[in-house]
């Protein structure tokens, strides 16, 4: 059992090394993450090959649970879960984190902050480890926040820059927001069923101790959290500018681990999900969808396109999942954790070759497609990666895009149009977005990679080390279908081994049906129909259409963009003169911009509000009761100067008085005493005769 | 017939004296001549009441210890007005008031 806790705390321990004593270690330290994940990966690769070959779709291991917090009416219980879900998760974060440790050791050389960085790293898979390993929704929320907060650090590691600081800022501020939510969705459900532990939140779920409206409301709370994290509309804003980060974390965090974590929640949420709730969810995440492929046609940071798609990409993920097609959404997760890291860490080698290129020249942006052109001949190894994630990407055959994007598609259709037509809008726009995929991508392709070089500096372009090319070969590699099914349509070993969870609600549902129409008739057929999955009847119709589909978009951005660079940029310069789309899509629907005339505007309209109340409410009060304290302290000194010192001081006056006359008598004369003496005798005399 | 008045009046003319010596007398040796006037009225009262009345010699005893320490205190009080003298060339009792509150 302590090899899960290896696995968890080995990054842990490199981040440690790395913060006390990174800097004084040979090459900066960078070899000790590099073996702590690396080591990590080879423990979590014994898991899933343990889990491959037990080859159940139940298989389980449990560590714990551990009672943490014992509030005698509640135990809180921490533990670990590792089940096909996590041992496949483990090996997606395990093995991007890995080869992007790899990749930064090049694309990180000679940054003043090199120890530091892989400090940051070992943190942040530490914190995504975590995230999948633990077995309860409170640790889940725990390390869900310290990816967060590793994200953070990481967006804004070249912090003296404003840009990546504001980012690093927004993301987390954004990211606050949809956590609220999540939180108080874990809350609702710890008050009606008192843990936090899925099993026994399933478990709750299923005999009916929170049903209805709140259950609703509980799942949409918890997905609050996944829209934060997983950008997904209308939280998607801080994922673009999280590009400010270095590129390789762009690729683990924001593209292939942390931003998958709101797709990996909402598969842990699955089973307590209600119809309401799932239709709610397919929307966003079409309408992320859709979003984000729109907004990436019109973008020239090459960073930016990547990042809008895979917004676009998480959308298609949360589509998946909201319309029933479970095991497809979190299969899209895995597919395009890798071919979507291979993006990014080949736009990386890119750009690490433009700073290459233009050197010292901080006039022209080493990220704008506009500023590159012909990389081809150049960097071989980069574009041939690059081209095969695209091809994924795109969803062409032959590919993981293929099979995970596909069965995404189909569950949409057959949800949106076979299932109930009333929602048809939800094919509607993944389809769209799967059209737009392959158009913005393959334009990205064409401007970097074919025509004429934009500069004549771009001669000194030349391939990277191996240190950066590697991990593009082998994330390139892993976007072919063979790793995850023997036939390039079918379903693989990844369908048998992760079964789609029964949902309470719906069992409920058709529990409710039958008592309401009978146990035949109308509603039996009804559920007859919906249980005979209409994701399989649109299986064909959506592959075929998809296909087209994706084709299309290619042969658009061919016959568009192809060796046709200049003509083409010049277009579009022209097209955002003239054409309000194009500007819209450019300035990204305008959503900063809505949500900053908006609730940034109220909120510092509220600002001012406070800003009043405090001055002249709260510092009225207090001032207030400072006065009266004065007053009360005036009045206080005064009874003490006066009374009772004056009655101090007159104690002290009538004994010096009296002193001063007694000490008359002492005359120091010896004749005075004897006189006083016979006097004294003679009194007591004459007062013994009296009396 | 000289009865025990007539020393008892002695006694107390003679004590009289003494204390009229000592609260008047200037000078340190009158006023120790005027104690051992007190002491010897106190003397003469002793030994009369000794005579008569029925204690036997008790008085006589008495009066004999008085003498011994008369001429004790003498020696002592001279002893110290002779000290006095040495220090302040004086023996006025006026000036010795270094007592004084």
């Amino acid at each position: 059992m302590t090899i899960f806790l290896l696995i968890l705390l080995l990054p842990l321990l490199g981040f440690a090394i790395q913060v006390f004593f990174g800097r004084k270690l040979p090459r900066g330290g960078d070899w000790v993450p590099l073996t702590c994940i690396g080591v990590a990966f080879l423990l979590s690769l014994r898991i899933f090959i343990q889990a491959l070959t037990a080859y159940d779709p139940n298989f389980e291991i449990r560590f714990g649970p551990f009672v943490w917090l014992d509030l005698t009416s509640h135990k809180i219980t921490v533990g670990i879960l590792v089940d096909n879900i996590t041992s496949i998760m483990l090996m997606v974060v395990t093995v991007v984190s890995l080869l992007v440790h790899l990749y930064s050791t090049e694309y990180m050389h000679g940054d003043p902050k090199y120890s530091r960085f892989f400090g940051f790293l070992g943190i942040f898979s530490f914190s995504m480890l975590g995230l999948v390993l633990v077995d309860n929704f409170l640790l889940l929320y725990v390390f869900w926040e310290l990816v967060g907060l590793s994200s953070y650090l990481l967006i804004g590691f070249w912090f003296e820059r404003d840009a990546p600081a504001n980012a690093s800022k927004k993301a987390f501020l954004v990211n606050r927001i949809g956590d609220l939510g999540f939180f108080v969705g874990i809350m609702i459900l710890f008050w009606k069923i008192g843990s936090f532990e899925y099993s026994s939140v399933y478990a709750g779920v299923m005999t009916g101790q929170i049903d209805g409206w709140l259950l609703t409301a509980a799942g949409l709370c918890l997905f609050c959290g996944a829209i934060g994290k997983s950008a997904q509309f209308p939280l998607h804003i801080w994922l673009p500018d999280a590009m400010e980060g270095p590129t390789p974390v762009s690729a683990l965090i924001h593209a292939a681990t942390m931003v998958a974590a709101g797709v990996y929640l909402v598969v842990r949420m699955f089973p307590i999900l209600t119809p309401d709730a799932m239709v709610v969810i397919s929307y966003i995440g079409a309408i992320t969808a859709i979003l984000g492929s729109t907004i990436a046609v019109a973008q020239y940071d090459i960073k930016r396109v990547l990042a809008y798609s895979t917004i676009s990409q998480l959308g298609y993920m949360i589509m998946g999942l909201g319309v029933g097609a479970y095991v497809a959404g979190f299969f899209h997760l895995v597919t395009h954790a890798a071919f979507k890291a291979c993006l990014f860490l080949g736009s990386g080698s890119v750009i690490h070759q433009m700073h290459h290129a233009y050197g010292d020249d901080h006039h022209v942006d080493p990220q704008d497609m506009r500023n590159m052109g012909g990389l081809k001949k150049k960097m071989p190894i980069t574009f041939w990666t690059f081209l095969v994630a695209t091809v994924a990407l795109s969803g062409f055959p032959l590919t993981s895009g293929f099979l995970s994007k596909d069965a995404i598609l189909a569950g949409a259709l057959g949800f949106g149009f076979y299932g109930d037509p009333k929602h048809i809008l939800i094919p509607i726009m993944g389809f769209s977005a799967a059209l737009l995929t392959a158009f913005y991508m393959f334009r990205l392709i064409f401007v970097t990679f074919y025509g004429k070089p934009s500069d004549d500096r771009l001669d000194r372009v030349h391939e990277n080390p191996k240190a950066m090319t590697i991990p593009l070969i082998v994330l390139a590699s892993l976007s072919l279908w063979f790793f995850y099914s023997p036939s390039p349509i079918g379903e693989g070993w990844f369908y048998d081994l992760v079964k789609k969870p029964e949902q309470a609600a719906v069992v409920d549902h058709h529990a409710a049906m039958d008592a309401v129409h009978g146990s035949d008739g109308v509603a039996s057929a009804e559920a007859a129909e919906e249980h005979h999955d209409p994701a399989h009847q649109a299986h064909y119709p959506a592959m075929a259409l998809s296909i087209i589909l994706a084709c299309s978009g290619t042969f658009f951005a061919y016959k568009k963009y192809f060796n046709k660079r200049e003509e083409m940029m010049a277009y579009e310069a022209d097209l955002m003169e003239r054409s309000w789309l194009f500007r819209a899509l450019h300035n990204k629907w305008y959503f900063d911009e809505m949500y900053s005339a908006t609730f940034l505007k109220a909120v510092m309209t509220l600002r001012l509000v406070f800003a009043w109340f405090d001055t002249w409410i709260v510092d009225g009060i207090v001032n207030l009761s400072a006065y009266f304290t004065r007053a009360l302290a005036w009045l206080n000194a005064l009874f003490d100067s006066k009374i009772v010192d004056g009655l101090v001081n007159l104690v002290a006056d009538t004994i010096i008085e009296a002193g001063g006359q007694l000490r008359r008598v002492q005359t120091g004369r010896l004749q005075t005493y004897v006189v006083l003496l016979l006097v004294g005798i003679v009194v007591l005399m004459v007062a013994r005769m009296i009396v | 017939m000289i009865g025990l008045e007539h020393y008892l009046i002695i006694s107390a003319m003679l004590f009289s004296l003494g204390i009229l010596a000592v609260s008047t007398r200037r000078n340190a040796i009158s006023v120790l001549m005027g104690v051992e006037l007190i002491l010897n009225a106190g003397n003469i009262n002793l030994v009369a009441f000794s005579k008569f009345s029925d204690i036997g010699l008790n008085g006589q005893v008495f009066a004999l210890f008085v003498i011994i320490l008369a001429a004790a205190e003498a020696a002592v009080a001279l002893a110290i007005v002779l000290n006095i003298y040495r220090n302040h060339q004086t023996v006025t009792v006026d000036r010795m008031d270094s007592l004084s509150g």
